[in-house]
């Protein structure tokens, strides 16, 4: 049984699909490359195929991932040898915009993403409700206070219920990366690392906590890293590599 | 034309399923514009997850891409937060390929499938930023065209629709784009709508309402008259003689979100002579043509391979009565390529062991739950409606299904049908009781399923003439089945809304003057009446008061054999007197036999248009003696081994 891992990316009109969707366009496109997948027993087989972190539909993303199982024999291993085929065939049975940027087979016991991915890096565009400017230098003094604060107490939403908690240690990183250009002039172009545990802090959920001087909206949210932390150390799940052909990183040095 | 996509985009993180508006699915094609393209908008009036599945157009969608001389773009009537977004923030109806206005096209085509969808029709009209009613559209407005099944009467759409299209659409849309593009050539000057319009009128199968004046004695119709000699008095359907002709589609849409019957499609015949007399489908589509088997199979291949579905459904009107579909099915099941992980369905089942048996074989990978529709209760009340399963036949049927591993199984039914009595109503809780029993020697707890519907009587079939009940009626009937089944566990009884069968019997059997109504429901919000939660009966009876029509008149009557109809002047081929025997037969309790295996009985589907049938067996299938009333045990042995299958093996 091999696991694999693949990146991929959730770019343009497409984002607006959600977490099932994209699940569902995997499962057609590993049929379409005749990829041969393991399927669970019982009633209704499914493919073994497990995403990470859900994407909130209407976020973009240059770092999803999923793992996959194999079904037993040569045929998977040696679809593996091939990352760049694999990535290519992949990437034309999927929709534009989701492409399969990195490959790479797991370590037998290796973790599942769920368990092992600590944080994500965002990056979005806050804008004024009602059409007025954000000053980038006002924003990033409202920044810099809330690092420089111990507590940060927000009223999220959380299926359906109100739930108030201080998220302050889920805020690893935020900064202001200066105004934001068209469509959303007048915005300013905002990066965050967030952790994901014990609940996952979302950039809009954020922004609520940095209001300053009137409501601000989130526009074009995307996330640029997901990312695993350890004893001081920390890596992507499977880094994507500059050149899409280049050779495939050795996650499994990185994952154990 | 610039695309609408900078204005769309914000509007989606407020609304529900934003995925219904974003196009992208695999199958869509980039469209090739330009000055010497008809642009067709292809419109779905109603949600995107019914309509994106829809095959008609779909068909249409790539005939008219592949042309030269067309370019066509889909739309779907957007759910109604996503209107309300786009009516405050001015956004027109778009479509989905290039997200353009959809006022820039040269045709909004909508396809009727149902007639509960009418006030969308209007709606989406509206939101394109044209006015409703055809009369009152400006030169360079697109022109309005309708096709599906539902222009079988068009009269209650005759106010908004500028041109239908009646039948098969697969020839006519060529024919209907040469008129377009050179009308679009000619720059769409005042007045030359009105010429478009007369040239339409020509094309066979096209009907232009405008062309005709409709004269009324108080609530009766008195006559249908074209205003000029080349306008026809009577419109006849097209029918496309060969299937095998037309392939398509050839690159089905397969969408990124969730949709209904979200699996490959291949359409093995069209037309059905099985002779249910309640059913339209079945009378306006004959004769049956079938589609090559080895043309089934390369289309199931490649759309599989192309498509990535691991399920396709072998769509008819009574897939099980294609000639062969035992190796057909088993065909794409052995297909090695398929590596065992593709399952078949076919819909509409015939109920019979045999078919069972094909069903056993097909669903390997995953056995569901199977569906028979017997839509009657007792044999009477099925020799009534010419759908003569017998008693022994269904069990036969439930019998084979639970001892192959079903533990679900669905019975339609219809009730409200013609000389139906408390016995017959009652009937369909004892055959529902009767098939758990059966169940339960087999299984330890079977589920029965009885979906009850209340009967529309629709236009071109024998019961056009018959009066439909009322809601009280209906209730009443409910009720007594509510009773009789309340103390089986092994039975749910479900039934369609018989407030909801009111406002379809309007729509269905409804004149010109039911335009006024459609309207008044739309004014009034009445979108998406199909859906329960938008639906409201209130709407359409005030409705209908205020414009001094009657319920009684138009749905719970029954017409005489001399009335004008007011679709009589649209021709599906079949002879008045053909249709009017059929309803004193059916009034008889006398069955009529397929004509597909049995001597021509002259409908008029047939030799009126100079077609046959195109058959590739020209004796019954194996078993199904359905719909015939006759022995014909002779027509094929039963290829169904009934094994035993321990309890609960299939649920593992």
């Amino acid at each position: 049984m091999t696991r694999v891992r693949l990146r991929f990316t959730k770019l343009g009109k497409v984002r607006w699909t959600s977490h099932r969707d994209v699940a569902r366009m995997w499962e057609r496109a590993f049929r379409r490359v005749q990829l041969p997948l393991a399927y669970s027993e019982g009633f209704t087989p499914r493919p073994k195929v497990s995403f990470g972190l859900a994407l909130p539909t209407g976020h973009e993303s240059l770092a999803e991932y999923l793992d996959v199982e194999l079904a037993g024999g040569d045929r998977g291993v040696e679809l593996c040898g091939d990352v760049p085929a694999l990535l290519g065939g992949l990437s034309d049975a999927l929709p534009d915009g989701v492409d399969a940027v990195a490959a790479a087979a797991l370590p037998a016991g290796a973790a599942s993403l769920q368990e092992e991915v600590t944080s994500c890096t965002w990056q979005w565009v806050a804008v004024r409700a009602g059409r007025g400017r954000v000053d980038p230098g006002a924003l990033a003094v409202s920044c810099e206070q809330l690092l420089a604060d111990s507590t940060l107490v927000l009223t999220r939403s959380r299926k359906g219920r109100e739930v108030t908690d201080d998220v302050r240690e889920a805020v690893l990183d935020l900064r202001v990366l200066g105004a934001a250009g068209p469509p959303h002039a007048g915005g300013v172009r905002l990066q965050a690392e967030l952790a994901c545990r014990p609940r996952s802090l979302r950039p809009a959920e954020l922004l609520a906590g940095l209001g300053a001087g009137g409501a601000l909206e989130e526009r074009d949210p995307r996330r640029l890293h997901q990312w695993i932390s350890r004893d001081g150390a920390r890596w992507e799940p499977l880094e994507a590599p500059s050149v899409a052909t280049g050779a495939p990183p050795a996650p499994s040095e990185r994952a154990s | 034309m610039t695309s609408l996509w900078p204005r769309i985009e914000p509007l989606l993180a407020r609304v529900h399923k934003p995925a219904r508006y974003i196009g992208c699915e695999d199958g869509a094609t980039v469209p090739a514009h330009g000055p010497g393209r008809a642009a067709w908008l292809l419109v779905y009036p109603d949600a995107y997850e019914v309509g994106l599945p829809n095959q008609g157009l779909q068909i249409l969608y790539e005939l008219l891409n592949e042309r030269g001389d067309a370019a066509a773009e889909r739309s779907y009537a957007p759910w109604t937060d996503m209107e309300a977004e786009m009516r405050r923030a001015g956004v027109p109806l778009f479509s989905l390929e290039t997200h353009r206005p959809a006022g820039s096209f040269d045709v909004l085509a909508f396809n009727l499938s149902a007639e509960l969808v009418y006030t969308n029709v209007l709606n989406c009209i509206d939101l394109a930023g044209v006015d409703v009613h055809a009369g009152r559209r400006r030169p360079q407005d697109p022109l309005v065209v309708a096709g599906g099944h539902c222009t079988f009467n068009p009269e209650p759409l005759a106010e908004f629709v500028d041109a239908f299209v009646i039948g098969d659409g697969e020839e006519v849309v060529g024919e209907i784009t040469e008129v377009v593009a050179a009308w679009k050539r000619s720059g769409r000057t005042e007045g030359s709508r009105r010429r478009v319009l007369r040239e339409l009128a020509t094309v066979g199968g096209v009907y232009v309402p405008s062309l005709y004046d409709v004269s009324y004695d108080g609530p009766r119709l008195v006559a249908v008259t074209p205003r000029y000699p080349d306008v026809p008095a009577v419109v006849e359907k097209r029918t496309v003689a060969d299937l095998g002709a037309w392939p398509y589609p050839r690159r089905q849409l397969v969408p990124l979100t969730e949709v209904v019957h979200d699996r490959l499609n291949v359409e093995i015949f069209r037309g059905c002579t099985r002779g249910c007399r309640f059913c339209q489908a079945g009378m306006i589509t004959r004769p049956v043509r079938e589609r090559p088997a080895s043309q089934v199979r390369e289309m199931v291949r490649s759309g599989l391979d192309r498509t990535g579905y691991d399920e396709v459904s072998l769509t008819s009107l009574s897939s099980a009565d294609f000639s062969g579909i035992d190796e057909v099915v088993s065909g794409i099941i052995n297909d090695p390529a398929c590596s065992g992980q593709v399952s078949v369905s076919l819909p509409s089942l015939r109920v019979d062991a045999f078919t069972v048996g094909v069903a056993a074989e097909i669903q390997k990978v995953r056995r569901t739950g199977l569906t028979f529709a017997p839509e009657g209760g007792t044999w009477r009340m099925r020799q009534v409606i010419n759908k003569l399963i017998r008693e022994e036949e269904l069990y036969g049927a439930v019998e084979a299904a639970f001892s192959q591993g079903w533990h679900r199984l669905k019975l339609y039914f219809l009730t409200g049908l013609p000389t139906e009595t408390e016995e017959d109503t009652l009937g369909i809780a004892e055959l529902a009781r009767n098939c758990a029993a059966v169940g339960r020697s087999h299984v330890r707890a079977p589920r029965v399923t009885a979906s009850v519907g209340g009967f529309v009587p629709k236009p071109q079939t024998p019961f056009q003439w018959f009066r439909q009940d009322t809601v009280e009626e209906l209730c009443a009937k409910v009720g007594l089945l509510r009773g009789a089944t309340r103390g089986d566990p092994g039975v749910q009884l479900r039934w369609h809304d018989p407030r909801a069968s009111v406002a379809e019997g309007i729509a269905s059997r409804g004149d010109r003057r039911v335009g006024a109504v459609i309207e008044e429901v739309w004014r009034r919000g009445g979108t998406f009446q199909e859906w329960s939660e938008h639906f409201d009966l209130g709407r359409w009876t005030s409705a209908m008061d205020a414009h001094g029509l009657s319920l009684e008149w138009y749905v719970h009557r029954e017409r005489p054999e001399d009335e004008l109809l007011p679709w009589d002047h649209v021709s599906a081929g079949l002879h008045r007197d053909f249709l009017w025997q059929e309803w004193r037969d059916a009034l008889a309790a006398a069955g009529t036999p397929d004509c597909r295996w049995t001597a021509c009985y002259d409908c008029g589907a047939c030799t009126g248009y100079g077609i046959e049938h195109v058959v590739a067996s020209p004796l019954p299938p194996a078993g199904g003696s359905q719909g015939t009333g006759q022995d014909q045990s002779g027509g094929g042995s039963v290829p169904v081994e009934l094994r035993p299958r321990a309890v609960g093996a299939a649920s593992r």
